[in-house]
């Protein structure tokens, strides 16, 4: 299905990524905002505030994360594609309300412009400490989906993805922003609403008497249904049979919990995107992801400017993590850089995925600030060595 | 256009963020280039320090901030103060010349003053000093071409104001043009390109 051109602010602009991020949620046909505002993100929904009258939508500053991030899925349910917008300490507010999607299947997203933590942190400053938050913050067995952009014209594009996974997949798509990306402005090209692909709602087109809310339809997505249609059904955050009632069994949890799983990782190859770049011939591989990653590509041009043989790998999905890639290449070099602005999370996942095939080399920033490429190249040359 | 570091500083309420956005959006849009721009302001309104980092580059940019700036722009004593000494050795400082005292200076600038504010208010708005300063690195720096700043400025002001921006981006032009014009030789050692 095309974009509603009336979200789509069609043109060349010079905006940051939390303006660009507004847009593509304009753009994916989000109509419905909840938030409480937050630095490095509350561009974001100023703007959505802002612009949402004028294309027929409804924003709401609610009383606090904990609020918001439940309001917008009841937006959902009423048939509206709804997102919110935190850093960090929202963050931590809206995880249980980030479980109760997950098990609700409520398709929607979460953005995220990380900024340095614990705690208050470091309100203007960037960092990527929140990643195995965004993985593992509610209780329970879950999977959910994240992106990372790394330019404000990636805000735009990756913000229809999000939305577009959350609808495909009934999930709570977290979009993973950082300080930088959401603060710098750079050009950003918005294509015609007709060159815009957006995924529609999963709506039933069953009878009200032979829908089934969470029933199997071949496929491990049930099909939606939006109070008001006169469809019965009942959402809930307890173990819920096919008919969405409670149903505390064994057997019923391990039949929902094992689809919520087993619908994103049946489809991980479609949901994990890259870039790649000279790893057939590299002896090391640069393995970032958001802002690092432009810091980090800067390092390996300095490296390969030195004759050095260095690939990299951009995460643009974090979540689920790209197992298999990550193992392909380990089998093929002798070390992995992995830098970040935090003290060691994704560099967990790339060990572990690596297998013991290849080293894997943490360069850990505390956030702040972004690494000095020379601190990537000296990593580089240094694992290269080894 | 090389790769080229331009930090613009002053406080708040004299355009310093907007200076950089339409220098940008002039770079980025209307010459086909890549400019990045990130900024830093204080929790007031007007008044409190402010200034903006602005890479352009022919080529995309990936580290997202100023490390040794070949132009600043410096539109207050404070900044002044703060932001000079980060000047790469023989880079341009353009200042606002009734606001900056220069002194101290250390590693052979080339510097190039307007007194923007001053001409702003003689067109009536003291508001669109930033629009002459412009004017007047454009003339100066040649780092762009006047037309596309020209455009940058003209779809980055408020539609009743822009008539009386272009005028000020014109008389900064004007003004920078002719002060003495600096030789090619020397424009080229104002940009250069990282490693």
């Amino acid at each position: 299905m095309k974009a509603d051109p009336h979200g789509v602010l069609t043109g060349t602009h010079f905006i940051d990524g939390d303006h660009a991020c507004c847009e593509g949620a304009l753009a994916a046909g989000a109509r419905f905002a909840a938030g409480y505002p937050i630095t490095p993100s509350t561009e974001v929904v100023e703007r959505f505030a802002a612009r949402v009258p004028t294309v027929g939508g409804t924003f709401i500053q609610m009383e606090d994360e904990l609020a918001a991030s439940i309001t917008l899925q009841g937006a959902v349910w009423g048939g509206a594609k709804a997102f919110t917008v935190t850093s960090g300490p929202g963050f931590s507010l809206m995880m249980e309300h980030i479980g109760y999607a997950a098990m609700t299947e409520t398709p929607c997203v979460f953005v995220d412009v990380q900024r340095g933590g614990p705690s208050t942190g470091l309100p203007t400053l960037p960092a990527q400490a929140d990643m195995m938050q965004a993985r593992w913050g509610s209780h329970g067995d879950y999977e959910i989906i994240a992106l990372c952009p790394n330019s404000p014209q990636e805000c735009f594009d990756l913000t229809i993805k999000a939305f577009n996974l959350a609808e495909e997949f009934r999930v709570p798509v977290m979009f993973m922003m950082d300080e930088v990306v959401g603060h710098m402005t750079e050009k950003v090209v918005i294509p015609p609403a007709d060159q815009i692909e957006v995924v529609p709602r999963k709506h039933t087109r069953k009878s009200v008497e032979d829908y089934l809310p969470y029933g199997s339809n071949g496929d491990m997505v049930p099909e939606m249904a939006h109070a008001g249609e006169g469809y019965k059904f009942h959402v809930t955050g307890l173990t819920h049979d096919e008919r969405g009632y409670p149903n505390m069994t064994p057997q019923t949890q391990d039949k929902l919990v094992r689809r919520l799983q087993n619908k994103i990782r049946a489809a991980v190859d479609r949901i994990c995107l890259f870039e790649e770049d000279g790893i057939d011939s590299a002896d090391v591989v640069v393995v970032s992801y958001g802002i690092t990653s432009r810091v980090a590509q800067r390092a390996v041009q300095m490296a390969r400017e030195r004759g050095l043989k260095v690939g990299k790998l951009r995460l643009i999905t974090a979540w689920p993590f790209p197992d298999q890639k990550i193992a392909e290449i380990a089998s093929k070099v002798k070390a992995l850089v992995v830098p970040e602005l935090n003290l060691g999370q994704m560099v967990r996942e790339v060990e572990r995925a690596a297998q013991g095939k290849a080293k894997t080399i943490a360069l850990p920033h505390a956030g702040g600030g972004v690494h000095n490429p020379d601190q990537i190249l000296n990593a580089i040359v240094e694992a290269i060595r080894c | 256009m090389r790769l080229t570091e331009i930090r613009i500083a002053g406080f708040g309420g004299q355009g310093v963020i907007l200076s950089a956005v339409v220098l940008g959006k002039a770079a980025s849009i209307y010459e086909n280039g890549f400019a990045t721009m990130t900024q830093n302001f204080g929790p007031e309104a007007r008044g409190g320090a402010c200034s903006a980092q602005l890479i352009v580059s022919d080529s995309p940019v990936l580290y997202p901030y100023v490390t040794r700036p070949d132009i600043m722009v410096i539109l207050s004593q404070e900044a002044y103060q703060r932001f000079a000494p980060e000047l790469k050795p023989g880079g341009a400082l353009i200042v606002e010349e009734d606001l900056v005292r220069v002194s101290d200076l250390k590693g052979d600038p080339k510097v190039y003053s307007v007194p923007a504010t001053r001409f702003a208010e003689e067109l009536g708005k003291r508001m669109v000093l930033n629009s002459v300063m412009v004017g007047f690195f454009t003339a100066i720096t040649q780092l762009l071409t006047p037309d596309a700043v020209r455009k940058a400025v003209a779809d980055s002001v408020p539609p009743a104001f822009r008539e009386l921006n272009l005028k000020a981006f014109e008389k900064g032009f004007a003004y920078g043009t002719s002060l003495e014009a600096p030789r090619r030789s020397e424009l080229e050692e104002l940009t250069y390109s990282k490693e």
